[in-house]
């Protein structure tokens, strides 16, 4: 399956948001962690059941870095993608995310809770405990990311995200591209990814499905019993073999799971 | 030709095995190990008395800067240090070069202002108002603010405190980072319009194109010598000629470190181990603590990935002599230190303010004086009319001291 891009304008023109969309049935909007939009077997296994809509975060979209340069704060990144919605005709709707993508994915539940029927968050972030600190990925060297972001460091899904391309200006593009990414997504959660969700979470009604990788080195699994306790009909499970991205690491268990959730 | 006595305030007394057994000098260095209260006073005094030693042995400027979580420069805020070397040069026709307070992390930034304009006031009109941008580990490790922010906070605030020293009515500040809605400065600098500004940069081009639009003298703080930094200097001259500005030297402000004794073979036996020192543990930082994501805008980062700087040789490994040979360190007797600066530093690089390290790593009380004694004398009475047949005005000095400084001669 391929799937389709399509760009749609928002925040009055100035940011041209990329949706990759595929699939058919209902709908489900996925955002993406800090290392930018993978389009590869957990999205396509979605696509089977679902007409899959996976946006890029502003900033993260080859060819278009300066968009980020228009979206402030959390506020207005939350009304992009309510407007982004809208545009999309998507009133009734289920929300995925990943890491960063998956606060994102709260956040907008929050603003329109009717709106959002099903949400499920892998291994998310948006909330803090002194005790268990969330690491800030941004300050990791080269040699220490890809053990913090999978269980197998050397494993396919870490070579996809972060082997370097031989080529120059590939090799170039492509850490210039993960860097960036890393700091669009992170100027709404610098220095600690506690927005205020912890105010507004209250207001989501849908079910929701907490998925953690068994080995998350960066978001510790006793955010699962912090989130729990705020939403009023959670799940969790745990996938074994993965760190903090089992959607790569371990995309078929991760992608039954998920969808065994959405449908039901 | 200006030249200013730099300090970091530094730990002197940090252990043998501290790059091995700790990650980081700057940051995330535990207090309760390695530091003492007490001990701390006495660095904050000998620093004092180390640039007061300079200001009265002849040296045309005393440096101070801020740095914050950091074991090699713990002086978070240079305006206290400051005001004591302000008052205490009373009569001194010394410059107070505050390189300096970091707008970014002030808020709000005309607090800058305010205290700059305390310090010029004090000092009768001496001031320089060094307006730095702060590094990535001050503004963002330690001061939290957001990478993809810091330079456009800071653009911000340095148009404001520009404007706050020189309005003559009461405004409001309506900006994306900062408003206030009446600004009244009080005090004003003596200074007029504003005391004279310097930036300081490590190299990137958008420092350089912020230099030359706002006609102010760019710093380059270089721990590794001259020649690591003659591509960007000449970067930056070549910026300086293509906005059809004059090649002022006094546009440009380098930091070298400096040691002096009576014979090169007496330098190594004096500071090779406090240069090692300063180079093995002083800059013990993860490198991409330099550059968390965002801190660099997009083009700049992709330059860079595109151009990455040969991997410099890890300076742990290295020692004295290398440092020496390299021109990280000029050191030796007074004609080998005034020979090299004057070759490779001020002419190549086309500097008129020069700042020396006077005080480097764990160098003790006693042989910083010895340096800086040494320096005033012997070194700095050659180096002070390099520009003077050019004719170039030093726009980028106090008024009041721009002419030649006869020193008062200082006794130990």
């Amino acid at each position: 399956m391929t799937e389709q891009a399509r760009t749609l304008t928002v925040w009055n023109g100035r940011v041209p948001l990329r949706v990759h969309v595929a699939g058919a049935g209902p709908a489900v909007v996925f955002f993406h962690g800090p290392w930018g939009l993978t389009w590869g077997p957990f999205l396509d296994a979605l696509a089977q059941q679902f007409t899959v809509y996976a946006p890029e975060h502003p900033g993260t979209t080859p060819g278009d870095p300066d968009a980020i340069q228009h979206v402030d704060h959390l506020w207005d990144l939350v009304l992009c993608y309510d407007e982004l919605l809208e545009q999309l005709r998507l009133r009734e709707v289920m929300l995925a995310g990943h890491s960063f993508g998956a606060m994102v994915a709260c956040e907008v539940a929050a603003l329109q809770p009717a709106r959002v029927k099903r949400l499920a968050l892998i291994d998310p972030i948006g909330l803090w405990r002194d005790d268990a600190p969330v690491v800030n990925w941004m300050l990791l060297g080269p040699a220490e990311m890809p053990a913090h972001v999978f269980h197998q460091p050397d494993g396919p899904a870490a070579q996809a995200m972060f082997a370097v391309p031989a080529e120059a200006e590939a090799g170039a593009l492509a850490r210039t591209r993960l860097t960036w990414a890393m700091g669009a997504t992170g100027k709404f959660i610098w220095p600690i990814p506690d927005k205020g969700l912890k105010k507004r979470i209250h207001r989501i009604t849908a079910p929701t499905l907490l998925l953690w990788g068994e080995h998350d080195r960066l978001v510790p699994r006793a955010y699962a019993r912090e989130f729990a306790d705020r939403l009023k009909d959670t799940r969790l499970e745990v996938v074994p073999g993965a760190g903090h991205a089992p959607h790569l690491e371990q995309p078929e268990a991760t992608a039954r799971a998920v969808q065994a959730f959405l449908k039901a | 030709m200006k030249v200013s006595a730099f300090h970091l305030m530094p730990h002197r007394e940090l252990p043998p095995d501290f790059e091995r057994r700790y990650p980081s000098v700057w940051v995330t260095p535990p207090w309760w190990e390695l530091a003492d209260a007490r001990r701390v006073g006495q660095y904050y005094n000998w620093t004092l008395d180390e640039l007061l030693y300079a200001a009265r042995a002849g040296f045309d400027g005393v440096c101070t800067n801020e740095h914050h979580q950091n074991a090699y420069g713990f002086m978070p805020s240079p305006n206290l240090m400051g005001s004591v070397l302000a008052k205490q040069t009373n009569g001194l026709d010394v410059a107070i070069v505050q390189m300096g307070m970091t707008l970014p992390t002030t808020s709000p930034p005309i607090r800058v202002a305010e205290e700059y304009g305390m310090l010029d006031c004090i000092s009768g009109g001496r001031l320089v108002a060094g307006l730095p941008l702060g590094s990535p580990m001050d503004v963002n490790l330690a001061y939290g603010i957001t990478p993809m922010e810091h330079r456009e906070r800071y653009r911000e605030a340095f148009e404001l405190v520009l404007k706050a020293w020189q309005a003559k009515e009461i405004f409001a500040w309506n900006g994306k980072y900062f408003q206030l809605g009446q600004v009244n400065l009080w005090p004003r600098p003596v200074q007029e319009p504003h005391p004279p500004i310097w930036v300081p940069g490590s190299g990137s081009i958008s420092t350089f194109d912020f230099a030359t639009e706002h006609n102010v003298c760019y710093c380059f703080l270089s721990y590794a010598g001259a020649r690591a930094a003659t591509t960007m200097m000449d970067g930056y001259w070549d910026v300086v000629e293509k906005k059809g500005l004059e090649r002022n030297p006094y546009r440009a402000g380098f930091l070298q470190l400096v040691a002096v004794s009576e014979t090169d073979a007496q330098a190594e036996a004096d500071y090779a181990k406090h240069v090692e020192y300063f180079y093995h543990k002083c800059l013990h930082v993860p490198p991409q603590w330099f550059a968390p994501p965002g801190n660099q805008d997009y083009r700049s980062l992709l330059a860079a990935n595109r151009n990455p700087v040969r991997r410099a040789e890890d300076p742990k490994t290295l020692r004295y002599k290398y440092f020496v040979e390299k021109g990280y360190v000029i050191a030796g007797s007074p004609a080998t230190v005034k020979e090299r600066l004057t070759e490779e530093v001020i002419k190549r690089l086309h500097v008129g303010n020069l700042m020396v390290l006077v005080q480097i790593g764990s160098m003790p009380h006693e042989l910083t004086l010895k340096n800086i004694d040494l320096f005033a004398r012997e070194v700095l009475p050659g180096l002070r009319e390099i520009w003077d047949d050019k004719g170039w005005e030093n726009h980028w000095w106090p008024k009041s001291l721009r002419g030649s400084r006869q020193p008062a001669g200082a006794t130990r």
